[in-house]
């Protein structure tokens, strides 16, 4: 990575200034202008409407809803990420390749199908669903339908973002605290977490991001019903369709301002892990 | 094991604790308050059924003293019939297509064969048929089917394979090409074919189309719901569209009613009939016919018969016999459709 290597991309100041050139126009129109238009639409009859429609009684629950899917959904996974990812660079056992590829199904798979496998396995007429409805249990079309569908689409952040980072600082220092008397607890709180700190916590923003914007896979399971199983991604396509598009455009807003956050956390995070 | 950072962590557990319990609290639904009843119904109902189940909760408290809460789910009737045999437990349906309740008792065995017949004119408290939109002053003077295959004409419509209202329109062009040719196959088949090489966009859904013909002000005349026909210049006052009803055109019902297997489960049986049935009442039609719908009711008929012009209304019996057929005969792949859009 040399000077001159460089020079030889970007023979001329003309080649150069027309590639940054293009990057720059593409970044507006293709991110930040869709991205201002949501604020602006959302904006566009005044902060007094604005207002209305985000607290209209159907999106609050809404928000109620998506705020519960993500409350319950992040911390189950960052809890299956760390063991998960605990188990596979930690111990060698048969399979252990086999089971780091499978953690990546959920990339794999489109959310829409991961879905509808949802709704055929735990539906009326799904295996578990039939027995589940002998004890009048209902997950799909419900609120625990919303929050399995999400748990599945985003279990791998965490556990994705642990791998690498915990194969690349190798055992060394957790024999050593073993090696001291540590218990396992205490060798997890000193050693394992202050070590894997920052990934972890780019692990959830990232589970959370998702967790929060997920469409295709809630969608399929959670039966529409207004004010009871429409997270706020389902309430913009809703809104949008019933041609109140400023109302789509606040709920939507909402969302783009969470993911503005994220984008804040993120840098944070990665700046901090560099730092480490 | 004294170190202060580990007091954090009973503290955060019991805030989230405290935050689920509190949002699962805020999400559950009073239950025990009051009686329920979920409606499951097709797309562009919304602003329909949220202004009737005001009207029913009034008249339902009035009757009864009881308060009843009304909940809605809405999507393609063909996806939100999947849901309720998938286990969705809805008390109605409202939909608009016969074949979607259908399928409730042929694969879910979720209600009788005979439910059509258990609420007056088919089930159906109201009715609607294709319609045209045109330009504002109807410049190219559309008035019936036979303007529509003229060769300066321009025709948007919704696919009929994706959509059931494109399959409607397709069926009341054909209804009306039977109606002028009588038996002459030949004949009816090349005025389809005009017909069909007139359009020129098949969106996949109603709303694309409208969308098309009024905001991009692609085509001449833009084929859709009378309902949705009449909302269109209501929402676009500026554009000058207008309305033109067509001398023959088909039936389209609007069907509904209770699903038997969840109303016992929930014990809303008597709720449900009561609700479907005050889609008959008077003010309950008087109500549909405000968002465009045509109605049974004597009374509101009168009232509202400048809008819903007087045409000759085929329903599906007297066209193809019934929805099978028209789909097998029609629709599917390498079919009718299919052979009249080849060149």
């Amino acid at each position: 990575m040399n000077a001159a290597h460089y020079r030889r991309v970007g023979d001329t100041a003309l080649v150069r200034r027309w590639l940054i050139g293009t990057a720059v126009v593409l970044t507006v129109a293709l991110l930040a202008m869709p991205l201002l238009m949501i604020f602006v639409q959302a904006f566009s009859q005044g902060w007094s409407t604005y207002v209305a429609n985000v607290l209209d009684e159907f999106t609050l629950s809404a928000i109620g809803l998506t705020l519960l899917v993500a409350v319950l959904t992040v911390p189950l996974n960052l809890v299956f990420g760390v063991f998960f990812a605990w188990a596979v660079t930690r111990f060698t056992f048969p399979g252990r390749k086999l089971l780091t590829t499978l953690i990546d199904i959920p990339f794999a798979v489109s959310p829409v199908v991961a879905g509808l496998l949802y709704l055929l396995l735990y539906g009326n007429n799904g295996w578990v669903g039939q027995w589940l409805g002998e004890y009048d249990v209902q997950l799909m079309f419900s609120w625990p339908g919303i929050v399995m569908v999400t748990l599945f689409v985003t279990c791998p952040f965490v556990a994705r973002e642990l791998i690498p980072l915990m194969q690349q600082q190798g055992r060394e220092e957790e024999e050593a605290a073993v090696v001291l008397g540590a218990s396992g607890w205490q060798l997890f709180r000193r050693v394992t977490l202050p070590n894997i700190r920052w990934a972890l916590i780019y692990g959830i923003i990232l589970t959370n991001a998702r967790a929060v914007g997920e469409f295709g896979a809630v969608s399929v399971v959670s039966g529409n019903i207004r004010g009871e199983t429409n997270t706020l991604s389902l309430h913009v396509e809703l809104l949008y369709q019933d041609y109140n598009v400023v109302g789509a455009f606040a709920a939507a807003s909402l969302l783009a301002a969470l993911a503005l956050l994220t984008l804040i956390a993120k840098s944070f995070v990665e700046w901090r892990q560099s730092k480490d | 094991m004294s170190n202060p950072n580990k007091r954090r962590f009973p503290r955060l557990t019991s805030t989230v604790g405290a935050m689920v319990f509190g949002l699962a609290v805020a999400m559950s639904p009073v239950q025990a308050a009051e009686k329920e009843l979920l409606n499951s119904s097709y797309d562009i109902a919304r602003e329909l059924f949220s202004a009737y189940n005001e009207l029913f909760q009034a008249h339902w408290s009035e009757q009864t003293a009881e308060q009843v809460s009304i909940r809605q789910s809405h999507g393609g009737s063909s996806r939100q019939a999947q849901a309720i045999m998938q286990g969705l437990r809805a008390d109605v349906v409202t939909y608009n297509q016969v074949t979607d309740v259908d399928i409730l008792h042929q694969r879910g065995n979720l209600i009788p064969a005979d439910w059509a017949s258990r609420l007056p004119n088919n089930s159906s408290p109201y009715y609607s048929t294709m319609a045209y939109l045109v330009r504002e002053g109807n410049p190219k003077n559309i008035q019936n089917w036979d303007d529509l295959i003229r060769e300066d004409v321009e025709l948007i419509m919704p696919n009929p394979k994706t959509s059931g209202n494109g399959r409607y329109t397709y069926l009341a062009a054909l209804g009306y090409a039977q109606q002028t040719y009588g038996d002459d196959q030949q004949q009816i088949d090349a005025f389809m074919k005009k017909f069909l090489g007139r359009v020129k966009v098949f969106d996949t859904g109603g709303r694309g189309a409208t969308t098309t013909f009024v905001e991009r002000g692609l085509g001449d005349v833009l084929l859709t719901f009378e309902s949705e026909v009449n909302n269109i210049p209501e929402l676009n006052p500026d554009k000058g569209l207008q309305v033109v009803v067509p001398k023959v055109s088909f039936l389209a019902e609007f069907p509904v009613t209770w699903i038997d297997a969840n109303v016992k489960r929930n014990g809303t049986e008597e709720l449900a009939k009561a609700y479907l049935e005050h889609l008959y009442s008077e003010e309950g039609q008087r109500l549909l016919a405000s968002f465009n719908y045509r109605v049974h009711n004597e009374v509101v008929k009168a009232e509202t018969s400048e809008r819903f012009p007087e045409l000759k209304l085929l329903p599906i019996e007297d066209i193809v016999g019934d929805w099978e057929t028209a789909n097998k005969e029609h629709f599917a792949s390498g079919a009718k459709l299919d052979q009249l859009q080849r060149r």
